[in-house]
């Protein structure tokens, strides 16, 4: 009993300091003994009670950066620079970890009721770390360099469909060419940081009006930042200073985080998860998010034109054994649509697709493929752990009679020679904010980067109603037909979703679990403190 | 003019032809890799327009001869130019780095080389017994290991709460853990730096140790046959005396080169050591940049590193013929 007790105190202390979960807490509580419901009451009381603390250095150590990095929001395209971006910058909105908008640089949004015409009040007084003021011009500015002809932002595709933007005052107005209903959620892209005129004169300046400024800015190196004094929103920003340190190295990572080096690291290998749970202060953050790791047929060229042949390979791979031996169980089964749980308007009810070598065999015999081998081209960079997930694939499909091979590629030069080129490849998506912006991306007959040729009329014309739908029942309605359609006739193979595996010290206080993106959608340092 | 200044004359103008044919030879290699700058910049998620704009501002549209010689004026009229990538100035970004290329590298030299050395010479002393068998062994299994490999071991034991931690902790008072990520900033004190560095040091003096050990060893065995050796035995000197007044002096030539060949490593050959460490030197950079086809820094790195081989080999050979009364003063 006195045992139970101590630990319920430390189960406290945890959750006093902000470096437990509800879900965590009433699991582990309630496995001591202490009733659900007490559990529950026990810390709401508790959690109100934590307080985040000021002051320290926070330290992050991240892979995924490189010395050819740069400030430039508009290039920003690795985990290091999206981070380093997240702490100096500031969007119009952003994400919250449970799907909401979260309003930043604008204060009210409202849209016209066909959805086509939006309003951006502009928050009144917040400052730059230069000293000069947020305007409604410098929004303005800011999107027309995004989407500017001679872009080269990673928004581009984005924020193609804005057909006219004006600032008066302190509203922007930004007219669409047709109907959106998410775009607020288009806006808080990673790359539309709000810069001082539109960052057009030094995009890679490094001045924003977010929580921290700049102060050293080594790329590949580490970054270091100081806290903005005139930060417009106190709840946020607690450490005095943060440095975020590229530590590309696996070992090296864990290793800095076990000595204390640095409070938190990202990527965590799966295969060391295990270990790392049984070493004291360290804790280990698995998240559920909508990234995912993918195997892309062209449905417009042979043998994948055949719809046969296409479920035959869906219903060939073993989505079970490739989270268990790829992500170490840090995910969930895929069902061939890049839609889960995370998104908002996702319908759960739609049927999980499993390993099945005589249904697989069944659609492979009625696709009369001439069996020749089927080529599934892989490289180590297409996602982590790709040319396992290939041979076991392979594997899988080789029992159901269907001969699939695996040709290993170079990484060099995968994403120009190999993707989007060649019909059958290993690939991974990041996930959008909402369903829109995934399908508009990857799906639409005519979007940019329709990795699988997928062309639909019925699933385009569903699109884009819904995009115009202000319903949400009506929508999440278009949306489950959508997922059905891509599930059973397109060219995708979604076989897992992975989790987002961080390292984290016990002492970090507010830590939150955040789908949108890695290490709380870029924002740990920002929002967590040192307890 | 003197033989050595000839020397000298020569190896420098050979070396300037050598770095030309140096650049040229990098430029092909970068431009027949798959892929260029801006896809590898702007990876999977890139539209068309977005990767032909960005092709156009970095001048990658141009002809390669013209990019080639518009670099090389470049380059003759001291201006490495910017990164294609991030549009920083090279000559900025290598001058730091090179800064901790050659400081690593030279706290590595300056505790292998007199190491190995003295290794050597206990070595060739005690040939075929056991102190020898024992140094050769040593040495011979550090160098068989990968430097990853020995990375990761001395993380292990030095970075890490155990027993060898606690030991170094309770002697010097501290928690006797080194911190694992080496990396070094401006403003850092020459202490700092060296504390920073331990790790790092550590794994490249076991790395470059056998090589040097084993060619002194062998360089003095192969004089310790000479008629000279045995008639200084016979006056009665030390065996120890006879290897280092006697012996040595003869065998400085080959010892030199392979310790050249091992520094010129020590500066161009250590990026993996310095990813596991986190250590910001110029292997880092350089691998970095040929990931992104950044071709611009790639040529300066290459060029340095050519360099240094090349005023490295030359060090060498002028070293030689100093220690060499015959090539000294040539008839």
């Amino acid at each position: 009993m006195n045992d139970k007790h101590t630990q319920l105190d430390w189960l406290i202390s945890r959750v006093r300091k902000g470096a437990m979960n509800r879900r965590e807490f009433l699991g582990r509580s309630t496995a001591l003994g202490v009733s659900a419901g007490l559990a529950g009451a026990l810390f709401g009381k508790v959690a109100l009670a934590q307080e985040a603390k000021k002051g320290g250095t926070i330290r992050v150590g991240m892979q995924g950066g490189e010395s050819t990095n740069s400030l430039d929001p508009a290039l920003a395209a690795s985990e290091v620079p999206f981070q380093v971006n997240m702490t100096w910058g500031e969007m119009l909105v952003d994400v919250t970890p449970d799907g909401q908008i979260d309003l930043r640089i604008a204060e009210e949004i409202s849209s016209s009721p066909d959805a086509t015409e939006w309003k951006f009040k502009i928050r009144k007084g917040v400052e730059y770390h230069d000293g000069s003021t947020v305007t409604a011009e410098d929004v303005v500015a800011t999107l027309k360099r995004h989407t500017d002809e001679k872009s080269q932002s990673g928004a581009l595709g984005i924020v193609q469909g804005i057909s006219e933007m004006k600032a008066e005052g302190d509203m922007v107005t930004l007219k669409l060419s047709s109907a959106s209903a998410d775009l607020p959620y288009l806006m808080a892209d990673y790359h539309l940081i709000i810069q001082p005129g539109g960052g057009v004169d030094a995009p890679a300046a490094g001045i924003g009006a977010g929580p921290y400024k700049v102060v050293v800015n080594e790329p590949g190196v580490r970054h270091t930042f100081q806290k903005h004094a005139n930060y417009f929103d106190s709840s946020i920003g607690h450490a005095d200073e943060v440095e975020i340190l590229v530590i590309n190295d696996n070992t090296a990572r864990t290793a800095a985080l076990q000595s204390g080096q640095v409070h938190m690291i990202n990527r965590v290998d799966p295969k060391i998860v295990e270990l790392l749970k049984g070493v004291p202060g360290v804790q280990i953050k698995a998240v559920a998010g909508r990234g995912h790791y993918v195997f892309i047929m062209h449905c417009d060229k042979a043998p994948f034109d055949n719809n046969d042949m296409r479920m035959a390979l869906k219903y060939a791979v073993n989505r079970q054994e490739l989270v268990d031996k790829i992500l170490g169980g840090l995910g969930s089964r895929g069902n061939d649509f890049p839609i889960n749980a995370a998104y908002p308007l996702f319908d759960d009810t739609i049927e999980q697709r499993d390993y099945d070598a005589a249904k697989a065999k069944e659609y492979y015999d009625k696709s009369g493929h001439d069996g020749s081998p089927i080529i599934l081209r892989t490289a180590p960079g297409a996602f982590p752990g790709a040319v396992d997930a290939a041979n076991l694939f392979a594997a899988s499909a080789n029992a159901a009679g269907i001969p699939l091979q695996v040709k290993l590629e170079p990484d060099d030069g995968y994403w120009s020679n190999v993707w989007n080129v060649e019909p059958f490849c290993a690939s991974y998506w990041g996930g959008r904010p909402v369903q829109d912006q995934m399908y508009t991306t990857a799906y639409l007959s005519t979007a940019d980067w329709n990795d699988t040729k997928f062309k639909n009329a019925k699933f385009d014309e569903l699109l884009l109603a819904a995009r115009g739908e202000l319903d949400a029942a009506k929508r999440k309605a278009s949306y489950s037909e959508m997922a059905h359609i891509l599930r059973d006739e397109g060219g995708l193979i979604l076989p897992m979703f992975n989790d987002f595996v961080s390292g984290v010290s016990d002492t970090i206080g507010g830590w939150v679990d955040d789908p949108n993106g890695e290490l709380m959608n870029g924002r740990s340092q920002v929002k967590c403190w040192l307890a | 003019m003197h033989p050595v200044l000839k020397l000298v004359v020569q190896r420098l103008a050979l070396g300037l032809i050598l770095l030309l044919a140096c650049s040229a030879v990098i430029f092909l290699g970068v431009e027949a890799l798959p892929g260029d700058t801006a896809q590898a910049i702007m990876g999977q998620s890139a539209t068309p327009q977005a990767l032909a704009n960005m092709r156009e501002k970095m001048g990658l549209d141009q002809p390669p001869l013209t990019r080639y010689f518009q670099w090389l004026g470049g380059v003759l009229t001291g201006d490495l130019g910017l990164a294609l990538t991030n549009d920083a100035d090279i000559a900025q970004s290598i001058g730091q780095r090179l800064g901790n290329t050659l400081f690593l590298a030279g706290c590595a030299a300056a505790i292998s080389v007199p190491l190995a050395i003295i290794l050597g010479l206990i070595a060739a002393r005690h040939a075929g017994k056991w102190q020898d068998k024992l140094i050769s062994g040593v040495t011979l299994t550090t160098i068989s290991l990968p430097e990853f490999v020995a990375a990761y071991f001395v993380i292990f034991l030095l970075t890490q709460d155990n027993v060898l931690t606690q030991a170094i902790g309770w002697v010097t008072g501290g928690s006797g853990r080194l911190l694992p990520v080496a990396m070094v900033f401006p403003g850092m004190g020459f202490w700092e730096r060296l504390n920073a560095v331990i790790l790092p040091v550590i794994v490249l003096v076991l790395v470059v140790l056998a090589h040097m050990m084993r060619m002194t060893r062998a360089a003095i065995l192969n004089v310790m046959q000479s008629a000279y050796i045995e008639t200084a035995e016979l006056k009665g000197l030390s065996p120890m005396t006879v290897i280092w007044r006697h012996a040595f002096p003869n065998a400085i030539a080959p010892v030199v080169s392979v310790v050249m060949l091992n520094m010129a490593y020590l500066v161009v050959g250590v990026v993996v050591v310095e990813v596991v460490f986190g250590y910001n030197a110029l292997g880092q950079y350089l691998v970095d940049h040929v990931t992104k086809r950044d071709l611009p820094v790639v040529q300066a790195v290459g060029l340095i590193f050519a360099a240094v081989y090349i005023v490295l080999n030359m060090l060498a050979d002028i070293i030689g013929i100093l220690a060499n009364p015959r090539l000294r003063h040539p008839k």
